[in-house]
């Protein structure tokens, strides 16, 4: 090699170098801007779990409340709700719960809670985010055995949260991370450590 | 770079043909970049211009993550600010930055400017240019006044109250126009309002639009240098003036270098000082506004304060509004005030020497002197060096005239 | 040797702080005569720092807010588990996350002392840690006074001495002293101690550094942070220096 190629080496390895340290650079500032996107610790202060307590729940009613600015149904299910069982498992996306986002393993069971009677949902169709309303009445004849139903585009819930085929939502109504704190007090936002 | 180069400087069609049929980008990038020639001659004094470009870009990127958390009203924008500095991830880097930068791109501009002094570079055919950056450099005071009230602090508060009641002074109008600057009858939320939208928008455009047009203006008539020779004069078989060298990759790479040190002495300061001992960030302005009570010491940021030293040097209202006004406009006349035939301080002779070194020393005592208490020696001394100031200006036509200058060589030599 | 050299690299910050500070000398606007001592506090001492939050806790908090700061964000820098918050720390709190709130309301506290007890979060960045330091140590007794004390370093404070059972009570000496144009001023002379306190005066001193150290920590808690992370950065651009500048010599070499 004579001394044009070895400098046209040169040049380009250092080229590249500088380049590289360059991108890399702007990539490490970029960090901290980027995080400074996240939920500040005001954002995670405002988001601490709240305390529902449900000692004045009769069966059959439901309470909204707020966590994280999410909404969130807490709906106790009476006798007949859980007994019926009107629509057969092939009318559901995931009868079984088994997409794991959309509860914690303690409540991917068969009435997705932790207790059969209590449930909480997140109020926010898992199609675009609008609130479903609730709808207990039983109408055999539609087809309807109670449940949740969007009014944006129409996807329908059973009583446990779980979507109907069908309808454009794609998974079943999310379950927030919750715990019995007493019988009568439900933590939302957290399933762990102390109160 | 050299393949950059290749890709760019000879669209063999495809997708850069696609494009250059539609959009000049080969065209601009040759008339702007890879074929616009600047001096090889340039010293330490140009690396300023590109500094300024890069203070801005980080003034800007800092901004508008400022502005997702900060509240411009009075009842909230000091607590937004250390909602900032503790709440938000990593939201203390970005308002030193922020605040850094401001000092910062005072510090690179003034450098910027004091290199146009030394080199001539206002003079034939560059006035105009001149010209847009003093209008950059007004701009640019109004956008640091503005965001100086945002963190809403004391001296946000009372330096503000200072510096607006300077408007009353104008007769007849004066009191009218303070309250159309305030839109109360007092400093309060609705001032602060309005300068959050001057220092997020209106600015900052004026200040981007401005600049563009500096850059255009620079590149028609060409770079001046150290030795004030104009290098188009001399071209070679090619086209290409012999003294020149490509902006890129000559200057780039150049430029590189003095950006990198220019972030090392940033980051020193962003990290290990951001207050610098209550200069970039005032202590007083750590306690909110109190509209009871002035600070014991009011100065305005150290970047302010040259002009400031003159107006309080001054024992009339209406007068030391005149002369503050006056100290911060004359500059813009400098291509017509210089009467020297050549350009660069390395062909003048000892007068304009003499004169520019003793203009340093009267700008820097100013600015020294203006964040003194305003008593005893300090204002006879503030009056002294006002008079030295306006002097250079006002005296230049004279002693530029009678100067005694050196021959300009034809091409541009390599000092030291 | 390892040792030694761990102790060199914790200098690091200290030496850019220096280097970046070699023009700018401290401007404090605060009151209070020129000659304060200096509080010597030492931000990178976590035990004093624990100490004083503690003292901040038992005799501040009473009646000052430090409405930004959160105990979480105390915890995490202080080496505090949750447990030893809630235990020792919150005593007007429930939540870590919580933001330290005085336990006396800020309307009361402005009709019992005239004035509401300021905010502390920022006091050491707005006053300076030594203008702390020597206005807890200055306490004397005045009869005059509606809290029977008075401050040399702020005449006519409203605050009371609230750690008198720790540094007892003292009188403050004046002689008049004639200035060169014959006026006559008050001029401080000194303290003389005349109730004994429960700490010696060193260990007030003491005390009184931890509470500051602590008070210096919570204006500006990221501090200790960012001078760490200053050094990799400036290491990060000094490397880059070094490619940059080869690259342009490399490119420069054929220019005359």
């Amino acid at each position: 090699m004579n001394e044009d190629d070895l400098d046209r080496n040169r040049r380009h390895f250092l080229t590249v170098a500088t380049a590289v340290t360059g991108v890399a650079g702007a990539g490490l500032v970029a960090i901290p801007f980027i995080s400074s996107l996240k939920p500040s610790a005001r954002a995670q202060a405002l988001g601490a779990p709240v305390e529902v307590p449900i000692g004045s729940l009769q069966g059959g009613e439901m309470i909204r409340v707020l966590w994280r600015g999410k909404l969130v149904f807490v709906l106790r299910r009476t006798e007949e709700m859980l007994a019926q069982d009107p629509l057969s498992a092939d009318e559901f996306k995931d009868p079984n719960s088994e997409v794991l986002d959309q509860q914690p393993d303690y409540a991917a069971n068969a009435t997705r809670s932790v207790r059969p009677e209590y449930l909480v949902v997140e109020g926010s169709c898992t199609h675009l985010g609008c609130a479903p309303i609730e709808d207990f009445e039983v109408r055999p004849a539609e087809g309807w055995g109670g449940g949740f139903f969007c009014p944006c585009h129409g996807s329908k819930f059973d009583l446990a949260g779980r979507v109907y085929k069908g309808v454009p939502a794609p998974t079943n109504l999310r379950v927030p991370p919750h715990r019995f704190v007493r019988d009568d007090l439900i933590l939302i936002g957290q399933d762990t450590g102390a109160a | 770079m050299s393949r950059i180069e290749a890709e760019v400087g000879t669209p063999k069609g495809g997708f850069m043909k696609w494009i250059d049929d539609r959009f000049p980008f080969t065209e601009t990038m040759r008339y702007h970049v890879t074929e616009y020639y600047a001096s090889k001659n340039f010293n330490i004094w140009y690396v300023f211009g590109v500094l300024a470009m890069v203070v801005l870009v980080i003034q800007l990127v800092t901004g508008i993550f400022l502005t997702m958390n900060y509240k411009p009203s009075a009842a909230e924008a000091f607590a937004s600010v250390e909602y900032i500095m503790r709440d938000v991830e990593w939201g203390w880097l970005i308002r030193y930055m922020h605040s850094t930068g401001a000092s910062f791109f005072f510090i690179v501009v003034y450098l910027h400017m004091f290199r146009a002094m030394l080199y001539g570079s206002y003079k034939k055919p560059r006035e105009l240019i001149w010209i847009i950056g003093m209008l950059i450099f007004l701009v640019l005071m109004a956008e640091a006044f503005a965001g100086y009230l945002l963190p809403w602090g004391q001296m946000s508060y009372w330096g503000a109250q200072v510096i607006i009641s300077l408007f009353g002074a104008i007769p007849w109008v004066g009191d009218a126009l303070v309250e159309i600057i305030r839109g109360d009858y007092s400093i309060s939320d609705i001032t602060l309002n309005r300068f959050f939208a001057l220092h997020v928008i209106a600015l900052p455009l004026a200040l981007v639009g401005l600049v563009f047009v500096h850059i255009v203006a620079l590149h028609e008539v060409g770079s001046n240098n150290p030795d004030g020779v104009e290098i188009k004069n001399n071209k070679g078989a090619d086209g290409v003036p012999l003294d020149g060298v490509a902006f890129h990759p000559y200057h780039t790479s150049k430029d590189l270098v003095a950006i990198i040190v220019f972030l090392m002495i940033f980051s020193a300061v962003v990290f290990f000082a951001p207050e610098m001992g209550g200069y970039f960030l005032e202590h007083a302005n750590f306690e909110p506004a109190n509209l009871t009570a002035t600070p014991e010491h009011i100065a305005p940021v150290w970047y302010f304060t040259p002009f400031y030293a003159i107006l309080r040097a001054v024992p009339d209202k209406l007068w030391g509004f005149i002369l503050f006004g006056m100290s911060v406009i004359l500059p813009l006349f400098l291509p017509w005030l210089d009467k020297a035939r050549v350009k660069s301080i390395r062909y003048r002779g000892w007068i304009y020497k003499s004169a520019l070194s003793i203009f340093v020393i009267t700008f820097l005592s100013l600015g020294w002197l203006g964040v003194q208490p305003a008593e005893g020696i300090y204002v006879m001394a503030a009056r002294i060096f006002s008079v030295l100031y306006f002097a250079f200006f006002l005296l230049m036509p004279y002693y530029t005239t009678i100067d005694k200058t050196k021959p300009v060589p034809d091409r541009v030599v390599y000092h030291d | 040797m390892i040792k030694v050299y761990l102790r060199k690299m914790r200098k690091i910050p200290d030496l850019c702080a220096v280097a970046a500070l070699f023009l700018a000398t401290p401007v404090f606007a605060a009151g209070g005569g020129a000659d304060l001592e200096s509080s010597g506090i030492d931000p990178d001492n976590i035990n004093s720092l624990q100490r004083g939050a503690a003292n901040f806790m038992n005799y501040c908090s009473g009646c000052h807010s430090a409405q930004y700061v959160r105990y979480n964000t105390i915890g995490k820098d202080l080496d505090l588990s949750d447990e030893q918050l809630v235990d020792n720390l919150m005593f007007n709190a429930e939540k870590t996350f919580e933001t330290i709130q005085a336990a006396m309301p800020a309307v009361d506290a402005a009709r019992w002392y005239g004035k509401a007890p300021p905010d502390l979060s920022l006091m050491a960045r707005s006053k300076g840690s030594d203008y702390i330091y020597n206005f807890l140590k200055s306490f004397y007794v005045s009869a005059g006074s509606p809290t029977g004390v008075d401050n040399a370093v702020l005449e006519g404070t409203s605050m009371p001495h609230v750690l008198w059972e720790l540094q007892g009570y003292q009188v403050a000496h004046y002689v008049d002293q004639t200035n060169d144009d014959g006026s006559v001023s008050r001029a401080f002379e000194g303290f003389e101690q005349i109730i004994p306190g429960s700490l010696d005066s060193e260990d007030y001193d003491d005390f009184v550094r931890d509470t500051v150290n602590f008070l210096a920590y919570i204006a500006e808690p990221i501090r200790s942070d960012r001078r760490k992370l200053g050094v990799w950065v400036l290491m990060f651009l000094i490397f880059f220096y070094v490619i940059a500048r080869m690259l342009k010599k490399q490119i420069w070499k054929d220019v005359k």
